[in-house]
């Protein structure tokens, strides 16, 4: 027989019962197995809803609310362990699953384009803003378009067979690549702005000279094309390859294709011109050979030299990236050493 | 070109210093490549008088007293065997520096300061010179090539420099020379640039000479080839008396590199550096017949050459013949036959014009050179043969070498290159600059250069010297005037006339780097290599005989063997190039390379062959496997939007069994595989290779592929997941192309796992697929994709007996 009495004091002490439990429990699934223990219909708190049945009807509504508060109160309770065992749950899941943060990546890096690559395509992007397209002549050529056409007589020391890889009589492998601009003169008219990149070939293997290497020609045909437009657009190019502030220096040189044909200079970009061990001390940096079109070039093709004019100007490619990259050795660019190619990340 | 500064003063009055002369020479086109101060090493040197001279006994060496003027006296210890007092040498003052040489007083070792030291208990201050120590030879100052002391002049002033005294006051100049310009191969031609640059006069060397009443009689000479020689001068000269070079003459000679050989001999190099002129001299006794004939050699015609050399001639060699055969190889060297010696009383100079493309060709095919050969390859006009061969006569009566005959045999084919008129528009001058020069400045210029302009309204003429054969038209003159004028005149301006064009890559050129790019994103690094490889590379690769990578373009003169082929695939060197780095431990990564494979139409070349564009790939490590490149091949086809298939292929080169060719639309347009263990083995790799190769000629069809939109499905998608059982030998493709074919609502099948083993018979393997089932225009029923499946199975079961895994 179940009266009030026996009631409060059993509630008072399933809460103090409760209470401990939580200082025990250890996880969200230990609480939930006291939660049942408690709070089933056949829990302790359900019991005593059971045992209501032998209550005074008197006191049944009093029984009833304090057992309903009991219930209550515990269910919060147990809201409140499961919450804290949760939290508590997952902060030792953070904590078994710390790593060492320096260890190394799982590797997902990308490549690099070779050094030459990104020379001639950020020339390619420099010159086709103004209005360059890009010809690729083929690295076998003609005797005719390699030297002949390009002014350069049948006796000039360049044609010797220590400079030149022949094939046959006829053909060869080009030493250059103002072959193309015959090949576009040939096919297009004026106005003309081609830029024609390509591996070229001489005789040389030595510690500075590679039998293949890659030149960038470049070539202006139009009426009223004079030295001061090929200066003015060489400076344009240096600042851009180089760095704003990068200027450039003319001086005479001879190639048989142009007349008057010039060496140009830019200005050190390493000492700003002070002198430095990159210039040597003399504050310029040989970059490439230009000129104005020699008139018998431009007849060789059909071009009428009285009335259109051109410029002209090629550069070693490997020179260009050596001197942007700090690669001291040709050599190196031709053999394929993850080592260095690694080290000469892409620059757009 | 080496020009010593004090020979170019002959002809012109220097009044800058060195190094402004090196900037104005670099300006107006001449690049100094190299600066050299004589005697730059050697400091605190001075004329030194020996006063008093004791023999230190049992002992090579003196003790002497040397006064050396304003810096004091010294007592200096020597070992000299011809140190003597009364005599002046050259003083090492305590602090000098000079040079160093080993125990046998001949070989330099570096240089040395000179400190007090104590010999034989005897103090030493300073240190009595030898020519060697001082840097200079017997050629440079008499003397100086004795292994003892130098000894100076009794007039050499006490306590003075030394350096000035023995020439060690110059400068060389070593000028690089334009192909355009072998005028100025010489010291003359550089002073004439000089004299231009500076605005001095040119002062020519004296060629005036005095020939007696003496001829040779009968004497004569034929030029059978002027093709090959279009002008020959011979001059006789008698009563010669054989005997060393004043040492001015030895001293420019031995500065410009020149041993001093005979007065004879060396006038003839003299005048080639002074004047550009290369020049032989004949002994006129040894003139069989008293004639020169010059023509072509007879087929296997022989002559021995100074050096005591044999050669066999073709019809292509120029010969200088007697009445009975050679006495010189043309332009090249002279006859043993005919040279000058001690004993010789009589010459004949020979001053001409070969043609430079025969003495090269000469030169170059019989193996022989000189100074004189690659001056004739450079270019020698005819201008200088009078002028030289005036010289030679008159050094010959300055050095009293012999008598000048008036027996001169001139031999001109008529085609000579005389000073000729040329006129030019002023305007168009200035048009290829893109600049105006007044008209006071191209007078100037031109006169400078001797080209007597006169301007009339916009006409301007001038005379083209006969030493200026490259003059040929306006855009010349613009060049000589600008690089007189100044480059730093040349205002930039940028295509102010030129009309504006469309610039940028096409198609094939974007498609190519696209291309490049994703293979870096695939973390593949872009290698380069040569065009040309080994016929050994092709061995490598065990290419049999009559593979049609062994079809390949020959060099006809290769740098060596391994570069003499022009390559018709990139593998070999991207093995290569994987085995390089495996060597330098590098045991993982990935190398693309794109370059052209050469493929001839007919051999040899008749017409262009083909340069096909290929993409090679080349993977290694543990990590790396067949499927890693494959994944690779795939980015391929992804970044050109085409879909790849992959049957199994053999190459000689590849894994057996891991190697497969890859189509594209049914067109074979490349292959990937495993490098064999042998050639992993041949090469020193540690780890496997995997190779691949794409043909991007035949790719490039489908360059340019724009991908369409399609809209998604409108309904949802079902997956379902199938499992089964077939024998070994069947593939992955060969599922995957069935279950596609069974029903069109298939819209992907992605193999999960493969499995062998015990719970499946033996022969027989497992293998699960996710098939992915979209609807067309009506959603999916219930049981619609039940029934595809159904359609599946049956079709699997029926055509290749395969049901699923139970």
């Amino acid at each position: 027989m179940a009266d009030l009495n026996e009631l409060r004091q059993r509630a008072e002490k399933i809460r103090e019962e409760i209470r401990k439990n939580a200082e025990q429990l250890t996880s969200s699934k230990a609480a939930y197995e006291a939660r049942k223990n408690f709070l089933d219909k056949k829990g302790v708190i359900g019991q005593l809803m059971q045992d209501m049945k032998s209550v005074p009807a008197d006191q049944k509504a009093e029984y009833g609310k304090t057992v309903n508060e009991l219930k209550a109160w515990a269910s919060e309770r147990f809201e409140e362990i499961d919450k804290k065992m949760r939290q508590r749950e997952l902060e030792l899941r953070y904590a078994s699953e710390k790593i060492d943060i320096t260890m190394p990546p799982v590797k997902m890096v990308p490549g690099h384009l070779h050094p030459v690559t990104q020379v001639r395509e950020e020339l390619i992007d420099i010159f086709a803003s103004m209005g360059f397209e890009v010809y690729e002549g083929t690295e076998i050529e003609t005797d005719y378009y390699n030297f002949t056409a390009l002014n350069t007589p049948q006796d000039h020391p360049a044609r010797d067979m220590q400079d030149t890889f022949y094939l046959s009589p006829e053909f060869l492998l080009r030493t250059q690549t103002s072959a193309g601009q015959i090949h576009v003169m040939e096919s297009k008219k004026p106005p003309i702005k081609i830029l024609s990149p390509g591996k070229v070939f001489r005789s040389d293997d030595d510690a500075t000279h590679s039998p293949m290497f890659s030149q960038m020609e470049g070539l202006v045909v139009d009426k009223k094309i004079t030295l001061s437009d090929l200066k003015g657009m060489l400076d344009v190019f240096v600042q851009k390859i180089f760095g704003e502030g990068t200027t450039t220096r003319l001086r005479p040189s001879y190639f048989p294709f142009t007349e008057p044909s010039v060496e140009v200079d830019c200005s050190c970009f390493s000492c700003g011109g002070k002198g430095c061990s990159l210039c040597k001390g003399t504050g310029w940096i040989e970059v490439l050979g230009a000129g104005i079109v020699n008139r018998k070039v431009l007849e060789n093709c059909g071009i009428d030299p009285d009335e259109y004019s051109g410029l002209a100007f090629g550069m070693g490619m490997e020179r260009i990236a050596m001197l942007k990259y700090g690669i001291n050795n040709i050599k190196l660019l031709f053999e394929s050493d993850l080592q260095v190619l690694e080290q000469i990340g892409d620059q757009e | 070109m080496l020009a010593p500064l004090s020979w170019l003063k002959d002809y012109v009055d220097i009044d800058v210093t060195p190094q402004e002369l090196e900037e104005k020479l670099f300006s107006c086109g001449f690049e100094v490549e190299e600066l050299t101060q004589l005697g730059a090493d050697i400091s605190d040197v001075v004329v030194g008088l020996v006063t008093q001279c004791d023999p230190i006994p049992e002992t090579h060496l003196h003790v002497c007293q040397v006064d050396a003027g304003a810096h004091g006296s010294f007592q200096v210890c020597c070992g000299a065997d011809n140190v003597e007092a009364g005599k002046k040498y050259p003083l090492a003052l305590v602090g000098a520096q000079v040079i160093e040489t080993a125990k046998d007083h001949v070989t330099v070792t570096g240089l040395m300061t000179i400190k007090k030291g104590k010999l034989r208990g005897y103090d030493s201050e300073g240190m009595l010179c030898s020519g060697t120590e001082l840097g200079i030879n017997e050629d440079m100052y008499p003397g100086a090539g004795y292994n003892g002391l130098l000894v100076l002049p009794d007039d050499a002033e006490v306590g003075a420099d030394v350096k000035p005294i023995v020439g060690l006051d110059d400068w060389i100049y070593d000028i690089a020379i334009t192909a355009n310009r072998p005028d100025c191969q010489s010291i003359l031609g550089i002073a004439r640039e000089i004299a231009a640059v500076l605005g001095k006069e040119l002062k020519m060397p004296a060629t005036d000479f005095h020939p007696t009443e003496v001829v040779n009689d009968g004497f004569s000479v034929t030029v059978e080839a002027p093709d090959l020689c279009p002008r020959y001068i011979g001059h006789y000269v008698y009563d010669v008396k054989i005997g060393p070079s004043p040492a001015w003459m030895r001293r420019r000679l031995a500065l410009v590199g020149n041993n001093a050989i005979s007065n004879v001999v060396d006038i003839t190099n003299y005048v080639m550096k002074e004047i550009g002129q290369p020049m032989h001299a004949f002994d006129g006794e040894f003139l069989r017949g008293n004639r020169i004939i010059v023509r072509r050699a007879a087929e296997g015609e022989k002559i021995v050459t100074l050096d005591e050399k044999e050669f066999a001639l073709t019809n292509e060699n120029l010969v200088i013949c007697d009445a009975e055969g050679p006495v010189a190889l043309a332009g090249i060297m002279g006859g043993l036959n005919s040279e000058i010696r001690d004993t010789t009383t009589s010459v004949t100079f020979e001053s001409a014009k070969f043609m430079r493309d025969n003495i090269r060709k000469s030169s170059r095919a019989l193996g022989q050179s000189s100074d004189s050969s690659a001056a004739f390859s450079k270019g020698v006009y005819e201008y200088t043969t009078v002028l030289a061969m005036n010289r030679a006569l008159h050094l010959i009566e300055e050095l009293g070498a012999g008598k000048v005959s008036s027996t001169r045999m001139d031999v001109n084919t008529g085609n000579s290159i005389e000073p000729h008129e040329m006129k030019a528009s002023i305007r168009k001058v200035n048009d290829v600059l893109g600049i105006t020069v007044p008209d006071e400045d191209i007078v100037r210029i031109l006169t400078g250069l001797n080209m007597d302009p006169v301007i009339n309204g916009d006409e301007l003429t001038i005379q083209i010297p006969a030493y200026r054969e490259d003059m040929e038209s306006y855009p010349d003159i613009a060049e000589e005037v600008i690089r007189m004028y100044g480059y730093d005149h040349v205002q930039p301006t940028f295509l102010k006339e030129a009309l504006v064009t469309m610039g940028g890559r096409n198609v094939k050129q974007k498609t190519e780097l696209k291309l490049r790019r994703s293979m870096c994103s695939v973390g593949a690094y872009e290698a380069i290599h040569y065009s040309f490889f080994s016929p050994s590379d092709l061995d490598l690769l065990r290419i049999p005989e009559d593979g049609k990578e062994r079809t390949a373009i020959r060099l006809i003169n290769p740098i060596n063997e391994d570069l003499s082929l022009m390559r018709t695939t990139l593998a070999p060197q991207m093995i290569r190039a994987i085995s390089r780095n495996q060597k330098k431990a590098t045991l993982a990564g990935r190398l693309f390379e794109m370059g052209s494979r050469f493929e001839p139409k007919a051999l040899p070349l008749t017409e262009y062959p083909e340069e096909n564009m290929t993409l090679c790939l080349g993977i290694w490590g543990e990590q790396e496997s067949f499927f890693t490149l494959k994944g690779m091949v795939e980015a391929v086809a992804d970044t050109l939007l085409l879909k790849f298939t992959y049957e199994p292929c053999v190459k000689t080169f590849l894994h057996p069994y891991r190697a497969a060719k890859v189509l594209c639309d049914g067109v074979e347009v490349g292959y990937l595989g495993q490098v064999t263990y042998e050639i992993q083995k041949d090469v020193d790799m540690r780890v496997p290779a995997y190779v691949a190769e794409l043909d991007l000629k035949a790719l490039s069809q489908w360059y340019g592929k724009v991908g369409r939109f399609e809209p998604l499905p409108k309904f949802p998608v079902e997956k379902r997941d199938l499992a089964f059982v077939m024998p070994e030998t069947v593939t992955c493709g060969q599922i995957e192309e069935a279950i596609y074919g069974a029903c069109k609502y298939v819209t992907d099948v992605q193999l999960f796992d493969v499995y062998e083993g015990a719970q499946i018979l033996t022969g027989m393997k497992s293998m699960a697929f996710t098939v992915t089932f979209t609807p067309g225009e009506e959603e999916f029923k219930a049981d619609t994709v039940d029934g595809y499946v159904d359609k599946i199975l049956r079709k699997l079961k029926f055509t290749m007996g395969i049901e699923l895994r139970s």
